[in-house]
């Protein structure tokens, strides 16, 4: 059970269901235009969630290689 | 000569050097020359996929729709985001399958997942198709930086046919690995080059970013933000979304997929990417800072809006440096398009017609087909007029009708049969050229309905069609099941 890999639907759920109520020149956030900081503010998040997911997964597998072969991960 | 021009010179003079050097220790047998011999690590990998997103396309036409069209340009930041999230997921499974079958190419995969050479031969048509005018794009590109940057002394078409000798040699020398060690410099020089000017123009001409945004927003009111019809909020999630769906289906990224020497190269270039691809911000910078400096760029001439605004601010030496990193955007995606190319007509056109061909053949005429592939694109970029830029229009379109294919046979045993797959690609296909030939959007298509729908990308009803001709003849055909390896 890795249900915190469904965290890999934020970016594409966040970014694009955000754009029609981002759609807006303000309030500049760090001196970008409102429409262009959500952007750029959801690309970095989907460094950080993916890093996240990545984390995660590392620890199971860790977990899981003590009880079967290493090579076989299930996918889920 | 210029110093701008003896910097141009001396970068190109490097990358066929690092491109032969790249052979050094291998022997170029098919596997090595078209997927390294699947021994690339975590680096190598994220520079062949970051490629896709620093090609001549976002150096000159990302600033040049800054510059011209202003907030719509932000799509080509996010869907490169989108892409890697599903990479995470996608592109190990892709890649346990190709390493277990020692598979080479894109069609390759098809072929085998669906236990059909006449699918392998349609893919490799679609790729191919889609690939060729992709190579002209970047040698457009080419001649127009090499042309702006030495002032003039050299003319676009020395700088084409230049470039394309380049990389012929290099690329039927070292096949991939070559492209992947001018990548290295290649993502230097952008990185470097790039954010340089992105903090220094916006500071030197408005004083700041949001000086700059606010002086731009001022002379043209409403180019910060998506208009209400056309480039629409809908008109940027559907296109965000249909080019994302495309983004691993381009052969040579797919084929990318199959040099990495691990899955978990792919899982750690997913957390990376989305934030490496940030550097676009900074070509957007470029352009918005051009509006005001350098004005009345009209049309296709947008996209020289970067290069402008280098000529206007710095000297020769910055102007040479920046040329050079910009005939690396066009190089490096040009080289795997070459090595992609020929790899498929090769391995599953030649070898399908000539079942006898050894796998030494198969490689020879791999990559015999290089030089014949680049003088055509080179012909093509030279003579292509108008036919031209309806291929450019349809290439993105042709790779992501098969979307629904690999969709289907990401499961053990494919869902569906290859009849079907063939006859949804071939719909597809044939929508999206009839769309293109008759400028066709969803606007002209149902007329009467509300502005969201118009707006629509009109490439998803291409993916439309491909889907309902698949699923009624999947309805009276029956999958095969793969045998295991």
């Amino acid at each position: 059970m890795r249900r915190y890999r469904w965290l890999a639907v934020l970016p594409t759920l966040g970014l694009l269901g955000g754009i029609p109520f981002a759609n807006r020149v303000q309030p500049y956030i760090a001196g970008l235009p409102f429409l262009l900081a959500w952007i750029v503010g959801w690309v970095v998040a989907t460094s950080i969630i993916m890093g996240l997911i990545y984390r995660l997964d590392k620890r199971n597998d860790a977990a899981a290689e003590v009880a079967v072969s290493p090579v076989d991960h299930p996918i889920p | 000569m210029t110093p701008a021009l003896g910097i141009i010179i001396g970068v190109f003079v490097l990358v066929v050097a690092l491109g032969l050097a790249a052979r050094r220790g291998h022997e170029m047998n098919l596997e090595q020359w078209s997927v390294g011999g699947r021994g690339f690590g975590t680096i190598f990998v994220f520079l062949l996929m970051a490629g896709e997103i620093y090609t001549t396309f976002t150096f000159l036409g990302g600033s040049g729709w800054a510059y011209g069209k202003g907030a719509p340009a932000f799509y080509i930041l996010c869907y490169g985001a989108i892409a890697y999230s599903v990479s995470y997921f996608l592109l190990p499974i892709i890649w346990r399958f190709a390493q277990a079958r020692r598979l080479v190419s894109q069609a390759d995969f098809f072929a085998v997942k669906y236990d059909s050479r006449a699918l392998g031969v349609v893919v490799a048509v679609v790729s191919v198709a889609a690939l060729v005018p992709y190579l002209v794009l970047q040698l457009k590109g080419l001649g127009i930086i090499v042309s702006e940057a030495s002032g003039g002394v050299v003319t676009q078409q020395v700088a084409i046919w230049a470039g394309s000798a380049a990389l012929v040699v290099y690329v039927v020398v070292s096949g991939v690995r070559g492209s992947a060690w001018t990548s290295a410099l290649k993502d230097v020089m952008i990185l470097a080059v790039v954010i340089a000017i992105g903090v220094y123009l916006p500071m030197h001409y408005y004083g700041g970013y949001r000086a700059m945004f606010e002086a731009v927003e001022a002379a043209k009111p409403g180019a910060l933000t998506l208009p209400s019809s056309g480039m629409s909020p809908a008109w940027f999630v559907s296109t965000v979304l249909l080019t994302a769906t495309g983004f691993y289906l381009w052969p040579q990224f797919f084929a990318g997929v199959y040099t990495a020497r691990n899955e978990n190269v792919f899982r750690k270039n997913a957390v990376i990417l989305p934030l490496y691809q940030l550097i676009i911000l900074f070509v957007f910078f470029v352009g918005f800072a051009a509006t005001l400096v350098v004005p009345g760029l009209k049309g296709a001439d947008a996209d020289l809006s970067l290069l402008r605004i280098v000529e206007h601010s710095f000297g020769s030496w910055t102007l040479g440096i920046i040329g050079a990193a910009g005939i690396l955007t066009a190089l490096v995606p040009g080289s795997m398009i070459l090595v992609t190319a020929g790899t498929i007509l090769a391995q599953n056109v030649y070898r399908v017609i000539t079942p006898t061909a050894t796998d030494r053949t198969v490689s020879l005429v791999a990559r015999s087909l290089v030089p014949l592939l680049a003088l055509a694109s080179v012909l093509l970029t030279l003579r292509g007029g108008e036919t031209l830029v309806v291929m450019l229009l349809m290439g993105y379109n042709f790779v992501t009708q098969l979307f629904p294919a690999l969709i289907l046979c990401l499961g053990e045993n494919p869902r569906v049969s290859a009849a079907s797959v063939i006859a949804g690609i071939v719909a597809g296909e044939l929508t999206v050229v009839f769309l293109t030939v008759t400028s066709a959007t969803v606007a002209t298509l149902l007329p009467a309905a509300p502005q969201m729908i118009k707006d629509l990308n009109v490439g998803f009803v291409a993916l439309g069609v491909n889907a309902v001709v698949l699923c009624a003849v999947a309805l009276v055909t029956r999958p095969a099941t793969v045998s295991a390896a």
